[in-house]
């Protein structure tokens, strides 16, 4: 009886084996001819940037009631997750604050990017080191580790925090391709997110970070870089050298739903309104352009 | 006569309702071993991939302390050293079994041998809702009080493995105290009756007797708290700073293995040596997590002989 007990379960778990082969084929090929017709039937998920991800969903709700047959689902997941799974072609659009071109393992002949706003990066410090302004020699130095203590920055004694961000996120790339020049950032905190940094750098004596302008509020100390003040404006001249876009890619030309409500973010309901409200800069407004290697040029 | 027959013959609804049953029970066996070796298979497999795809040297993945996988030494081979995060990971861990036993230890005591009454009553709900309380709570309780608290009285930055095991303390407290009242709970009653007979105080037979028999199991819950700080992600990569260097105290930033897991994943692309690099650390920790299983499975195997005898 146990001889048998045994057999049956072996049979029933190869049935089963057989059975779960047959479901991931299934769904596999079901997925793949989703991909396909998920633009007759009107389903995207845009999937990456957790920095983008409240402005697609805003805009994504708000596109939704005109065009109630298109379900747009959003996701956060980080940029590499966005562009690696937009590439696989396992979502329809890739949310990402990076170029492409500047991610290992990504082929960036492949995606067809659309750059939907552009966010603005400020340094902060803790409001009691007494620094307002500091030079981008200096703040290469505190990032690098070469200025350890504010008092050599004209702010009071005491020692320098670094809190960065998380290796291989979108906000840091873009900080260390406009501050440090190619130089390795010193060792030290990481945090993954905004309003972790910005609690941490309020709270913490000698603190220094960065934020997307959309976090900046009185609880730290925004600072001023050769004395030009982090504002929309700065960034639409390339004034304010710490910017990025945010990008949507799709791989290949976008088609049907994805191509329409990649219109609808670059129409003028997103971009005039929705994109200045939740903090964002509109691609619209930008008088320079950057290409993927961090040149600027007039438009 | 047919009918009769028929009824002989054929299976009775009993039967067939035991034989459904069987099935039922099988397929749903089937489906969790499958996905235990599902999940098994796919993190050894990525994990794995470090060291064949990319050529990273186990021992060097293991013992050196620098961890920049997205670039290469001066030798050309990738930076990826996980020796702080390992160190830190068992730090932690450590420290908080450590603290977090003598506490359990009294409290369980309290529960089963002082006054059990009262323990039911009142710490039995206590411990429950700790357990029930989530991670990310206890995160950011550390990240308000408990940073600020270290830094007020150490210095620095108030981020690191202190703060980090003050958090875990708490954390495997419940799990600790309510396995260690199971096992004091399964001393014998007679061991108590024949300590006191002969004369030994409360005291005496706490310490001579009961807790000397509860051994194994107390070891048990200290290794199974472990395991669960050990896991624990969320709540410590809030409090312990996420610096990827050797600790030198237990006051400067800090990174666990969990806590790099849960900051870099979403920045890596699939099949790039960061993102394999990650899933290294993940076979880490499964591979510790079997470790953890054996030690309790040998203490449990260990106290059972001894009870036997």
């Amino acid at each position: 009886m146990k001889k048998k007990n045994i057999i049956s379960a072996i049979v029933l778990f190869g049935a089963f084996i057989a059975v779960l082969a047959g479901c991931s084929s299934n769904s596999s090929s079901k997925s793949s001819s989703s991909s396909s017709d998920s633009s007759a039937s009107g389903k995207i998920t845009a999937v990456g940037s957790t920095a983008l991800q409240p402005l697609v969903e805003k805009a994504a709700s708000n596109f939704q009631k005109d065009n109630s047959k298109i379900s747009i689902t959003v996701q956060g997941g980080g940029s590499g997750t966005g562009l690696s799974q937009v590439q696989d072609g396992s979502v329809a659009i890739g949310n990402s604050d990076i170029f492409a071109e500047a991610k290992d393992g990504i082929d960036a002949k492949k995606l067809v990017d659309h750059k939907v706003a552009v966010v603005g990066m400020a340094p902060v410090v803790n409001k009691e080191t007494g620094v307002k302004n500091l030079t981008m020699a200096q703040l290469k130095d505190i990032f690098t580790g070469k200025i350890k203590n504010w008092k050599e920055v004209g702010g009071k004694d005491q020692e320098i925090t670094v809190v960065n961000r998380a290796e291989g996120s979108g906000t840091r790339a873009t900080f260390e391709s406009a501050v440090l020049g190619g130089e390795k950032a010193v060792k030290s905190q990481e945090q993954d997110s905004n309003g972790t940094v910005q609690k941490i750098v309020s709270s913490t004596p000698g603190a220094i970070s960065y934020l997307a302008f959309s976090y900046l509020n009185d609880k730290v100390q925004a600072v001023s870089i050769n004395d030009v003040k982090p504002t929309d404006k700065n960034v639409e001249t390339n004034d304010w050298p710490i910017w990025s876009y945010e990008h949507m890619y799709t791989k290949g030309d976008a088609k049907d739903a994805s191509a329409k409500f990649l219109k609808y973010m670059d129409s003028s309901a997103v971009q005039k309104e929705l994109v200045g409200k939740m903090g964002y800069i509109s691609i619209h407004d930008m008088k320079v352009q950057k290409d993927a290697k961090g040149n600027v040029s007039n438009k | 006569m047919d009918d009769i027959q028929r009824k002989l013959q054929q299976n009775s609804k009993a039967t067939r309702e035991d034989r459904l049953g069987k099935v039922i029970c099988y397929t749903c066996i089937g489906f969790i071993i499958l996905l235990v070796a599902c999940i098994l298979y796919f993190i050894a497999s990525k994990g794995i991939a470090t060291f064949t795809k990319d050529h990273v040297n186990v021992w060097q993945f293991l013992t050196t302390s620098n961890w920049e996988p997205g670039n290469l030494d001066s030798k050309g081979h990738p930076m990826v050293g996980a020796l702080p995060m390992i160190v830190t990971s068992f730090s932690v861990t450590l420290l908080a079994a450590l603290v977090a036993t003598p506490f359990a230890l009294g409290v369980a005591i309290f529960m089963t041998e002082i006054s059990a009454k009262k323990g039911a009553k009142m710490l039995q709900p206590v411990i429950e809702l700790l357990v029930g309380i989530p991670s990310v709570v206890y995160g950011f309780i550390g990240l308000s009080l408990i940073v600020p608290f270290i830094r007020g009285i150490f210095g620095g930055t108030g981020f690191g493995i202190l703060s980090g095991t003050l958090v875990l303390f708490v954390m495997v407290l419940p799990t600790i105290t309510s396995l260690t009242v199971d096992s004091l709970k399964a001393v014998p009653m007679h061991y108590r009756q024949a300590s006191l007979a002969l004369g030994a105080t409360r005291w005496q037979t706490i310490y001579k007797v009961i807790l000397r028999s509860a051994t194994p199991g107390i070891l048990t819950a200290i290794i199974f708290g472990m395991a669960r700080a050990f896991g624990e992600a969320l709540a410590v990569q809030m409090v312990i700073g996420n610096a990827i260097l050797m600790p030198k105290n237990l006051v400067s930033p800090a990174s666990t293995l969990t806590s790099k897991l849960t900051t870099d994943i979403g920045n890596t692309v699939m099949g790039t040596l960061p993102n394999d690099a990650l899933w290294s650390l993940a076979l880490i920790l499964l591979l510790m997590s079997l470790v953890f299983n054996m030690i309790v499975r040998f203490l449990g195997k260990r106290g059972n002989i001894k009870n036997a005898s």
